[in-house]
């Protein structure tokens, strides 16, 4: 494909064409205070060793992924991605392909959604699940949508052990609804029930939580579920896909809608994306779900096939009136994690479960017995996740420790006010060995030895 | 095109029956449900809730489309058919019988006057379909 597909001679022609002498003739319409007289500044063109050059001058200045040994998680982690991952979704067919529009000619790809889905309501035990959405922050703040729809009340109390950048995206989605987002305040972790008991009443929507929730714990969400439901708010759930590997999923005490961040699941980490977003629901309010859902059915020869079913809720038919303006889904990384889960299996996903489990133990405990000093910021259990507090800044520990190349975790002061300075969020993956675990633990106990 | 005499219409294809001195049921028309095709999902209130004249009360879905429901009334719902949940179908087969939707608890009749009778509503149909 040329990029500038028209030489002075093809201009010339369409001049012709057109009745005009020059190309500004054709933007007479347009005031002359629109038009802006600058050159756009685009350095000129590089020959092929050129911009060779530049390009690996330009991608040296990352951090060599392989030898930055990450404990950072915060909502995106360092699992590892099996070869093979790669090489399924690299082919063409899936590579180029957006979500299917004229779904009947797709059906290898629909067929592969149709399988995400059947895969991500066997994790979240719920009935029906979407095509997948874009992260995991707008596909809770599309549940929170949802449950306003269906609902049609004023409230949503979103608790504060749920990732802060997630409750942004909530909060900006729901702007301009007139629903207020309330939260459920936490402190060092632990949601504050009493207040709960106040803000609950019969206008909410629902009540939105994270399991483990930002800070890696597992709370008691029972007695939370109960008296939502009692109020007939529905209970809405970001989990993390890897930790219902060996935890009950929400589904069991009363979610109505589980969403998540799949990039666990055999998605490597990238600066932004792409990620995937899941979405599962309950069967009766399917008809109110966001995104598209593939449905398996047989043609008038009895052939099974795959269709985009519930159609009809969408904005190409429904305009205004859609249900969500999602009516797309992030087919690749959809694909990348259907094929992790297959891949992997009941054990392989259990495996992973225990290994993180018992890795992110043995790393909190050594990290606690480096000095009385250092410890859990509460007794809650965690899974692949912890919150330490530290007696330095959080912040300056990253600093330094990043410079030797192992980055110890996430400062919990850039999502949370002063009193955090001093907290770190460590995740610990399956990926982690035995030595890495111990590199971190010198170096922390090394950096604050120097920062004291 | 079937339209019972005894029944009040609105020009966006729903029925009012007046059953008694303050309550009236409602449905789509037989041209409505000729026109969505085969009906797969009627979303309705739920009972006790107010619906206003002119209003969207639900929706109804086709295998073509969803489109909404205007409430030919203004008044609290006393009842909502049950069956419809199951049985979608009933619209098309007995839009003026067994598919009924609602039945609605009204203060005023004269609400009514302002709803297009049987021949009215027949040739409001006919200019549509000409357009």
């Amino acid at each position: 494909m040329k990029y500038i597909p028209n030489t002075s001679r093809d201009k010339e022609k369409i001049y012709k064409k057109l009745g005009v002498s020059s190309f500004d003739e054709l933007l007479e319409d347009i005031p002359k205070e629109l038009i802006s007289d600058k050159r756009i500044d685009i350095p000129g063109p590089l020959s092929e060793i050129e911009i060779e050059r530049k390009l690996e001058s330009l991608s040296a200045q990352n951090a060599p992924e392989k030898k930055i040994l990450s404990f950072a998680g915060a909502g995106a982690y360092d699992h590892y991605v099996p070869a093979h991952i790669e090489t399924i979704i690299s082919r063409s067919e899936f590579l180029t392909a957006y979500t299917p529009y004229q779904p009947e000619i797709s059906q290898g790809t629909l067929q592969t959604i149709y399988e995400y889905q059947s895969l991500i309501c066997e994790l979240t035990g719920l009935d029906v699940s979407n095509a997948s959405m874009y992260d995991g922050a707008s596909a809770l703040a599309e549940a929170a949508l949802m449950a306003s729809r269906i609902k049609k009340r004023n409230k949503i109390l979103i608790a504060g052990t749920v990732n802060p950048s997630y409750v942004k995206v909530v909060k900006t989605y729901l702007q301009g609804l007139e629903i207020e987002v309330l939260t459920i305040p936490q402190k060092n972790g632990i949601l504050d029930i009493d207040v709960f008991k106040e803000l609950i009443d019969e206008n909410v929507n629902a009540c939105v939580f994270q399991y483990p929730d930002f800070f890696g714990s597992i709370q008691d969400i029972d007695e939370y579920c109960e008296i939502a439901s009692s109020k007939g708010a529905l209970k809405i759930f970001s989990v993390d896909p890897i930790a219902l590997g060996i935890l009950e999923s929400p589904a069991a005490f009363g979610a109505d809608i589980i969403t998540g961040e799949g990039q666990p699941m055999g998605i490597p980490l990238s600066f932004g994306g792409p990620y995937l977003g899941f979405f599962a629901c309950r069967r009766e309010y399917v008809r109110q779900m966001p995104g598209r859902v593939v449905g398996a059915t047989t043609d008038k020869e009895g052939r099974h096939g795959f269709v985009l079913t519930l159609q009809t809720r969408e904005q190409h038919i429904r305009r205004e009136k859609a249900t969500s303006n999602i009516c797309s889904n992030q087919a690749l990384t959809a694909l990348a994690a259907c094929v992790y889960l297959v891949s992997l299996g009941k054990e392989g996903i259990r495996e992973v479960a225990l290994q993180c489990l018992s890795k992110s133990h043995y790393a909190a405990k050594s990290l606690c017995s480096i000095n009385s000093e250092i410890e859990l910021i509460n007794d809650k259990p965690f899974f692949k996740e912890f919150a330490l507090s530290l007696p330095v800044s959080a912040r300056d520990v990253i600093e330094r420790m990043s410079i030797s190349g192992i980055i110890p975790g996430v400062a919990l002061s850039s999502f949370f006010d002063k009193s955090y300075e001093n907290m770190l969020l460590v995740a610990v993956t399956e990926k982690r060995s035995r030595e890495e675990i111990s590199s971190l633990v010198s170096g922390l106990d090394k950096t604050i030895k120097q920062l004291y | 095109m079937n339209c019972p005499e005894d029944l009040k219409y609105t020009k966006e294809h729903e029925w009012a029956r007046v059953e008694s001195e303050n309550e009236v049921k409602v449905g789509i028309t037989d041209y409505a449900q000729q026109e969505l095709g085969d009906i797969v999902f009627v979303e309705l209130p739920e009972e006790g809730a107010e619906v206003t004249q002119g209003e969207v009360f639900g929706s109804i879905e086709s295998v073509k489309a969803v489109s909404d429901l205007y409430s030919p009334v203004t008044g609290k719902v006393s009842a909502v058919n049950g069956r419809i949940a199951d049985e979608p179908e009933l619209v098309n087969s007995d839009p003026y019988g067994e598919g009924w939707l609602l039945s609605v608890e009204i203060d005023d009749k004269s609400q009514l006057d302002s709803l297009l009778d049987a021949s009215a509503y027949i040739s409001y149909v006919e200019e549509e379909k000409k357009e």
